[in-house]
C-alpha cells in the first residue's frame, strides 16, 4: 500500500524565544513492512544537526533555531510503500537487548489495577498468545474516548477511568506485559483512515511486544488489531515520551502554544508530479 | 573568556562600588543629622535613601527613618540588596565563582573583607561606632580594589572589572546629585544661600571629594563649580566625565583585543564626546536635573549595550 | 578493639565452616595490619620517617598542623569527597603523618588498577554493544539491562578509543603485607583528586626536608596527564587542538572547588550548562567573543542532568540536544553518560569475572567477598550474622545507608533488619574488614588509625596512572568508617622511588 503523509507542527510562542532545540524522531524505520519512496523534514530557519541511527534502530535528527523567533514549523512530508507483516518488525536492525524494555517508568507502572488486568494472560497456550490476550485485556478495559486524558496520563490512571487514546492503550499494555516478563515498549507512528472511518488518530501510536522466535511485534489494542500497511512505524521508546517524535525545548519567556495537522493518506508518491493526494484523508488538530 | 565569567567580574566589582557608596551614604546621612536643616533630617535621610533606590524598601519595613534602623539597613540588612552586607556577600560569592580568574591577593581581598563582615554580624551592636564601619568598608573596598591594579593580568577580564567599576560609580555620582539637587533644591534661586552650601559640601563630602574640590578650585563654593567638578572635571576621580572616560578606555582595549567592536563602544564614544564638549552653562540651560535624569537613563543604556554585546552569551 | 574480622589469605572472619561461606576464606583475626610496624620492627617504607616522628618537639608539630590548616583554609580547598553533601565552607582535617607505599608494592598495585580499569571499559563497550558477556552467562542480564545506570540513549555508540570510564577511582583497603581489596569502582566522575595534589603541596611547603630524605614520586604530573587523557578521546569531527571544559553542577555543588582547581591547573573552561548551547551539529560556549565550539567535555555532573531532551524533561539543568551532538560524533562526554552501569555495587561482585572474560587473566586486585541479599541463601546468612557484617545499600554512597555490625547497637541492628527484609533488592553484604592503619597525628601524639586508599586512573588513548592517591584516614579510634562526612580525615600518599 502507497501511504502520503503531510504532518505539521506549528508552535507559536507569544514571546520571540531563542536557541531552540530539536530532537526528532520522524523518518520511518527501515525494516521489511515498509519502504520509504520519498521523505522530507523542514524546519523553518532551522540549521540540521547530527543524524544518527540510535540503538533502537530509530534515525534521529537533530535539529536549531538561533532565533529570535515567534514560531516554528517543522513539516514532514513523504511516501511510504508498505506491506501487510501482521505486527512483525521483520528485518529491523537494532543492537538494544529486549530486556531493556522491561524495566518500569512512571507512565507504564503496573498499579494493583493494572497487575490484576495482567491475568488475563493465565492459561495462555505460548508467548504469542499471551500477548494477544493482554492485548485483547487492555482494548476490553480501556474504551476509545479522546479528549478524557491528557499527555501526562498514566497507564494506571487511564484504567481507573476505562477510557483513553491510543497512547493510553499502548502504555497500560505495556505496563501489563512488563509485569508478565514480557519485553514490550511505545511504537510511535502514522495511521490511514480505513474505508469505514472508524474513528482512530493519523498521528499514532500503539505497542510492540518481545516474542522468543518471533522478535518484536506490535499489537494496536485501540484498533484491536496488529499493525498491516496501513500503519507507518516511526520510532519506538520505554513509553511515549521516550518515544516521542519531536522533543524540543525553547530558550525564553514565552509560552509556547502547539498545533499539530497530520494527514496520511493512500496516495502517489509526490515525485510522480501528482498534485495534492485525493483519496480519504483524515486530518486532526490539537492544542 | 566564558560570558558569565565577564559577568561575575563585572559583578564583582558593581558590588564592591555599591558597598563603598552605602558607607559613604551613612556617613554623610548621620553627619546631617548631628545638624539643623531646612527640612529636618527626616527629608534628608529620605533623599539620600532615594539615591540608593531603596527608600520604598526602608519605608516598608522600617517606617520612620530613625538612625539606628537607616544604619541597620544601610549596612546589615539582608532585604537590602543596596546594603553593604548584602554587597560584599554578592561580591565574594561572584569572586569564589570566578575564584581562577582572580589572583589570590584579589582573593584574598575579596575573602578577608567576606570574613570579616561575619565577624562584625556576630558583635553586638553597641560595641560598632558607625565610623567604624564605614571606615572598614572603605578600606576594604580600597584593598579590592587596589588588588585588582596591582595583580591582575591586563587581560579581558581586567577590563570588565573596570567597566563595572566605572559604570556604577557614574551612575552613583549621578544619582547623589540628582537627589541633592531635585529634593532639596527645588528653586535655583536657593543656590548660594547658606544652607544650600552646606548640603553640596555635605555632598561632596560624601564623595570624599571636599578637599579635593577646594584645591581644584577654591574661594566660594557655588552650585556651577559643584556641578563642574563633579560631572565635567577629568581630574575629579568621581566626576561623570572621569566615568565614562574610563568606560570608553576598557571598552576600547576590549574592541581592540576582540578585533571587533559593539554598540556599547559607539554608545560610550556618543556619551563622551557630548561630556568633552558641553559646559557647566549648558547643562544648566538643560536643567540640571533634566541632564541627570538623561545620563543616567543613558548609562542604563550603556549597561544594557554592555551586557547583549559581551555578558550575556547569546554574543555572536 | 578485636572484633570477627575478614582478612584474605586464610586470616579472618568468624564461625565458618558452616556453610555457603566456606569458600569466602572467614577465619577469626586477632589484629590489624599496621603499615609502619610489624613484629615491633618498623617495615622499610617508613624507615626514614620513624626519626621524624620520634625527634619532632610537640610544639612544633602543632604550630604545624595550625600552618597547615590556615594553608588550607586560604586556598579555599573546603569540600566534602565523594559527594558526601554537607557544609560548603567545611574543612576536611587533614593529617601530616604521610603513608607510604614502596615502589614494589605500587608497582603490584598499578598493575592490578590498570588492570580492572581495562576490564570495566571492556564490559561497558560490550554491554552496550553485542552484550558477549551476558550472552556467556556470566552476568545475570537483569544485573546489567534492567539496571538504573543503564542508558539505552547509549546502545550501539561507541565512544572515541572505545573509553566510556576516562578517571576511574578504585577504592581500596589493605589488610596484610601483600594484601589488598576492592572496595568499589567509581567509574562516573570520582572526586578527592584535589586533595591528592593540595596534600602534596602543603606537605612540600611545610616539610621539604622529608622530600630531600625520602625520594618520593610526583604526583604534580596528574592535571597535565588527564588533559593529555581528555584530549586523546576528542571526536573524529574534531580537528587541531581540541577544546576542553570542565561541565560543573555549578558553585553551591560542594566539590565546585575541586572542579575550578582541575579546571585552572588544565588551562581549561570550567562550564556550568548554561554556558552551552547546541546549534547545528556542536556544541559551543558562550564567550564574550562570541560561540567558541567544545570538543571535549568532563562532566562532573550525574547523566540524568546532562541534557532535558534526552534524560529529564523536567529538569532545566544540562544542555538541551547535547546527547545528539554526542551521538552524532560532534563532541566527547567523559564519563561517556552510561558509565555507571560498571560501577553498581551489584555488579561489582562480577568484576573479576570481567577481567577473566575480556582479558583472559586472573585478576590482580581481589574483590571482597558479597553476599547479594537478593539471593535467598545469601540473605539468610546476612540475616544470620549482622553483627559481624557491613550492610551496604547497592546504589548508596558516602558511608550513608550503611550498616558497620560491629559498630551498630541492637536497636540499629533491628532497625536494619528490618529494612533489609522490606527490600533485599537493595542491599549487599561484606564482612567487616580489617583495615590496616598507618600513624596518625591525634590529640594525645601519635596512634595508629584506619585507612583506605583511592587512586586515580586515566584512561584515553594509553592507560596512565600518577603513583599516588587520595588516603582517607578515619580519625575517630577504631573507627573503620572513613568517610570525610563521618570523622574522616586525609593524608599525603607517597610512593617511593626504588
Amino acid at each position: 500500500m502507497r501511504l502520503s503523509v503531510d504532518h505539521v507542527t506549528k508552535y507559536s510562542y507569544d514571546q520571540p524565544v531563542r536557541g531552540v532545540v530539536q530532537s526528532h524522531r520522524l523518518t520511518p524505520s527501515a525494516f521489511e513492512g515498509q519502504t520509504v519512496l520519498d521523505w522530507q523534514i523542514e524546519v523553518s530557519d532551522g540549521t540540521p544537526g547530527g543524524q544518527f541511527r540510535d540503538g533502537a534502530g530509530d534515525r534521529i535528527q537533530s535539529w536549531s533555531v538561533q532565533g529570535p523567533v515567534t514560531e516554528i514549523t517543522v513539516r514532514v512530508r513523504g511516501t511510504v510503500e508498505t506491506v501487510d507483516l501482521a505486527g512483525m518488525l521483520k528485518g529491523h536492525r537494532e543492537t538494544v537487548k529486549p530486556e531493556v524494555y522491561l524495566r518500569e517508568t512512571k507512565a507504564t507502572w503496573a498499579d494493583p489495577g493494572l497487575v490484576a488486568l495482567a491475568a488475563a494472560v493465565e492459561g495462555a497456550a505460548n508467548p504469542l498468545d499471551a500477548a494477544h490476550r493482554l492485548s485483547g485485556a487492555v482494548a476490553d478495559a480501556i474504551t476509545y474516548s479522546p479528549g478524557v486524558t491528557e499527555a501526562q496520563t498514566t497507564a494506571a490512571e487511564a484504567l481507573a477511568q476505562g477510557a483513553g487514546v491510543c497512547q493510553d492503550h499502548a502504555h497500560a499494555l505495556i505496563a501489563v506485559a512488563r509485569h508478565c516478563d514480557i519485553p514490550a515498549r511505545y511504537v510511535s507512528g502514522y495511521l490511514c483512515a480505513d474505508a469505514e472511518g472508524a474513528p482512530h488518530e493519523a498521528a499514532h501510536a500503539w505497542a510492540e511486544l518481545f516474542v522468543p522466535g518471533l522478535g518484536w511485534i506490535g499489537f494496536d489494542p485501540a484498533n484491536r488489531c496488529c499493525p498491516d500497511a496501513r500503519y507507518i512505524r516511526l520510532g519506538s521508546g520505554l513509553d511515549a515520551q521516550d518515544a516521542a517524535p519531536i522533543r524540543g525545548i525553547a530558550r525564553g519567556p514565552g509560552a509556547e502554544t502547539m498545533l499539530v495537522t497530520v494527514s496520511v493518506a493512500p496516495g502517489q508518491s509526490r515525485s510522480s508530479g501528482e498534485g495534492p493526494s485525493s483519496g480519504q484523508s483524515q486530518s486532526q488538530t490539537q492544542q | 573568556m566564558l560570558s558569565r565569567t565577564a559577568d561575575n567580574l563585572y559583578w564583582i566589582a558593581r558590588y564592591m562600588e555599591r558597598a563603598d557608596i552605602a558607607a559613604r551614604l551613612l556617613e554623610v546621612g548621620s553627619r546631617i543629622t548631628l545638624l539643623p536643616s531646612a527640612h529636618g533630617y527626616r527629608s534628608e535621610w529620605d533623599s539620600l535613601l532615594q539615591s540608593s533606590g531603596t527608600a520604598d524598601g526602608f519605608a516598608r519595613k522600617y517606617g520612620d527613618p530613625v538612625q539606628r534602623n537607616l544604619e541597620s539597613w544601610l549596612f546589615f540588612d539582608r532585604d537590602n540588596p543596596s546594603s553593604v552586607a548584602s554587597c560584599i556577600t554578592a561580591a565574594r560569592e561572584n569572586g569564589r565563582i570566578v575564584r581562577t580568574a582572580l589572583t589570590s591577593q584579589v582573593w584574598d581581598a575579596l575573602n578577608t573583607a567576606f570574613q570579616e563582615l561575619r565577624q562584625l554580624e556576630r558583635t553586638p551592636r553597641s560595641e560598632l561606632e558607625l565610623s567604624r564601619l564605614t571606615d572598614w568598608v572603605m578600606r576594604h573596598a580600597a584593598m579590592v580594589r587596589g588588588a585588582i591594579d596591582a595583580t591582575l593580568l591586563r587581560d579581558d577580564g581586567y577590563n570588565f572589572l573596570n567597566i563595572g567599576y566605572y559604570l556604577e560609580r557614574g551612575d552613583n555620582t549621578a544619582r547623589l546629585m540628582d537627589v541633592k539637587y531635585y529634593v532639596l533644591l527645588p528653586s535655583l534661586d536657593l543656590v548660594g544661600s547658606g544652607i544650600d552650601n552646606y548640603q553640596w559640601i555635605t555632598l561632596l563630602r560624601a564623595m570624599g571629594a571636599q578637599r579635593a574640590f577646594h584645591w581644584a578650585y577654591g574661594g566660594e563654593v557655588t552650585a556651577a563649580k559643584i556641578a563642574d567638578f563633579l560631572i565635567l572635571n577629568p581630574q575629579s576621580p568621581r566626576a561623570i566625565i572621569t566615568c565614562v572616560a574610563g568606560m570608553n578606555n576598557h571598552l576600547g582595549r576590549l574592541a581592540k583585543a576582540y578585533g571587533r567592536s559593539t554598540r556599547a563602544q559607539a554608545k560610550a564614544a556618543a556619551m563622551l564626546a557630548e561630556l568633552e564638549t558641553t559646559n557647566v552653562e549648558a547643562i544648566f540651560d538643560e536643567g540640571l536635573h533634566e541632564f541627570l535624569s538623561r545620563f543616567i537613563g543613558e548609562s542604563a543604556e550603556l549597561g544594557t549595550l554592555i551586557h547583549e554585546g559581551y555578558l550575556s552569551g547569546d554574543v555572536r | 578493639m578485636r572484633r570477627a574480622l575478614f582478612s584474605p589469605k586464610g586470616g579472618c572472619l568468624t564461625d565458618l565452616n558452616k556453610n555457603p561461606e566456606q569458600d569466602r576464606g572467614v577465619v577469626q583475626v586477632t589484629d590489624y595490619f599496621n603499615e609502619m610496624y610489624q613484629n615491633g620492627a618498623v617495615r622499610p617504607p617508613y624507615a626514614r620517617l620513624e626519626d621524624w616522628m620520634r625527634t619532632m618537639p610537640a610544639e612544633f608539630r602543632q604550630m604545624k598542623q595550625a600552618e597547615a590548616e590556615a594553608l588550607f583554609r586560604r586556598i579555599g580547598i573546603t569540600f566534602a569527597v565523594y559527594g558526601e553533601g554537607g557544609d560548603p565552607d567545611r574543612l576536611i582535617p587533614f593529617d601530616m603523618f604521610p603513608r607510604v607505599f614502596t615502589g614494589q608494592e605500587w608497582a603490584k598495585l598499578e598493575r592490578g588498577i590498570k588492570q580492572r580499569a581495562r576490564a570495566l571499559n571492556a564490559f561497558l563497550v560490550d554491554v552496550y554493544g553485542r552484550g558477549e558477556i551476558v550472552k556467556a552467562g556470566r552476568i545475570p542480564a537483569r544485573l546489567v539491562y534492567q539496571n538504573e545506570a543503564y542508558e539505552k540513549a547509549v546502545v550501539g555508540f561507541v565512544p572515541p578509543k572505545g573509553v566510556y570510564s576516562h578517571i576511574v577511582g578504585i577504592d581500596l583497603v589493605r589488610t596484610g603485607p601483600e594484601d589488598f581489596f576492592v572496595l568499589e569502582d567509581n567509574c562516573r566522575t570520582p572526586s578527592g583528586v584535589s586533595y591528592m595534589l593540595e596534600n602534596r603541596e602543603i606537605m612540600m611547603r611545610m616539610f621539604p626536608d622529608l622530600f630531600r630524605e625520602n625520594r618520593i614520586q610526583p604526583v604534580d604530573s596528574y592535571s597535565e596527564r588527564l588533559r593529555r587523557t581528555l584530549a586523546s578521546v576528542a571526536p573524529a569531527k574534531c580537528k587541531g587542538e581540541p577544546r576542553i571544559a570542565i561541565l560543573t553542577p555549578g558553585h553551591f555543588n560542594s566539590a565546585y572547588y575541586e572542579h575550578s582547581f582541575l579546571a585552572d591547573l588544565m588551562g581549561v573552561e570550567l562550564v556550568e550548562g548554561q554556558d552551552l548551547f547546541v546549534e547545528g551539529e556542536y556544541v559551543y560556549m558562550r564567550t564574550t567573543e562570541g560561540p567558541k565550539r567544545v570538543d571535549v567535555i568532563y562532566r562532573r555532573i550525574d547523566d540524568a542532568f546532562i541534557d532535558p531532551l534526552c534524560f529529564r524533561p523536567d529538569s532545566m539543568l544540562g544542555v538541551p540536544g547535547l546527547m545528539d551532538v554526542y551521538r552524532s560524533g560532534g563532541v566527547s562526554i567523559c564519563s561517556a553518560p552510561g558509565a555507571g552501569v560498571a560501577d553498581d555495587k551489584a555488579v561489582y561482585t562480577f568484576v573479576p569475572e570481567m577481567v577473566r572474560f575480556y582479558l583472559g587473566e586472573e585478576p590482580i586486585l581481589n574483590n571482597v567477598p558479597t553476599w547479594q541479599c537478593n539471593k535467598a541463601d545469601d540473605l539468610k546468612y546476612v540475616l544470620d550474622k549482622l553483627p559481624e557484617l557491613v550492610v551496604k545499600e547497592v546504589h548508596g554512597s558516602g558511608g550513608y545507608g550503611m550498616l558497620v555490625g560491629p559498630k551498630a547497637s541492637k536497636a540499629e541492628i533491628e532497625t536494619f533488619r528490618a529494612k533489609i527484609e522490606a527490600d533485599p533488592d537493595n542491599y549487599i553484604a561484606q564482612p567487616t574488614l580489617a583495615l590496616s592503619t598507618t600513624p596518625t597525628f591525634v590529640a594525645e601524639g601519635i596512634a595508629p588509625r584506619h585507612v583506605d586508599l583511592r587512586p586515580y586512573c586515566l584512561v584515553g588513548e594509553q592507560i596512565d596512572l600518577v603513583p599516588g592517591g587520595l588516603t582517607r584516614v578515619a580519625l575517630t579510634e577504631g573507627s573503620l568508617v572513613v568517610n570525610s562526612s563521618q570523622g574522616g580525615g586525609v593524608k599525603d600518599t607517597w610512593v617511593l622511588a626504588e
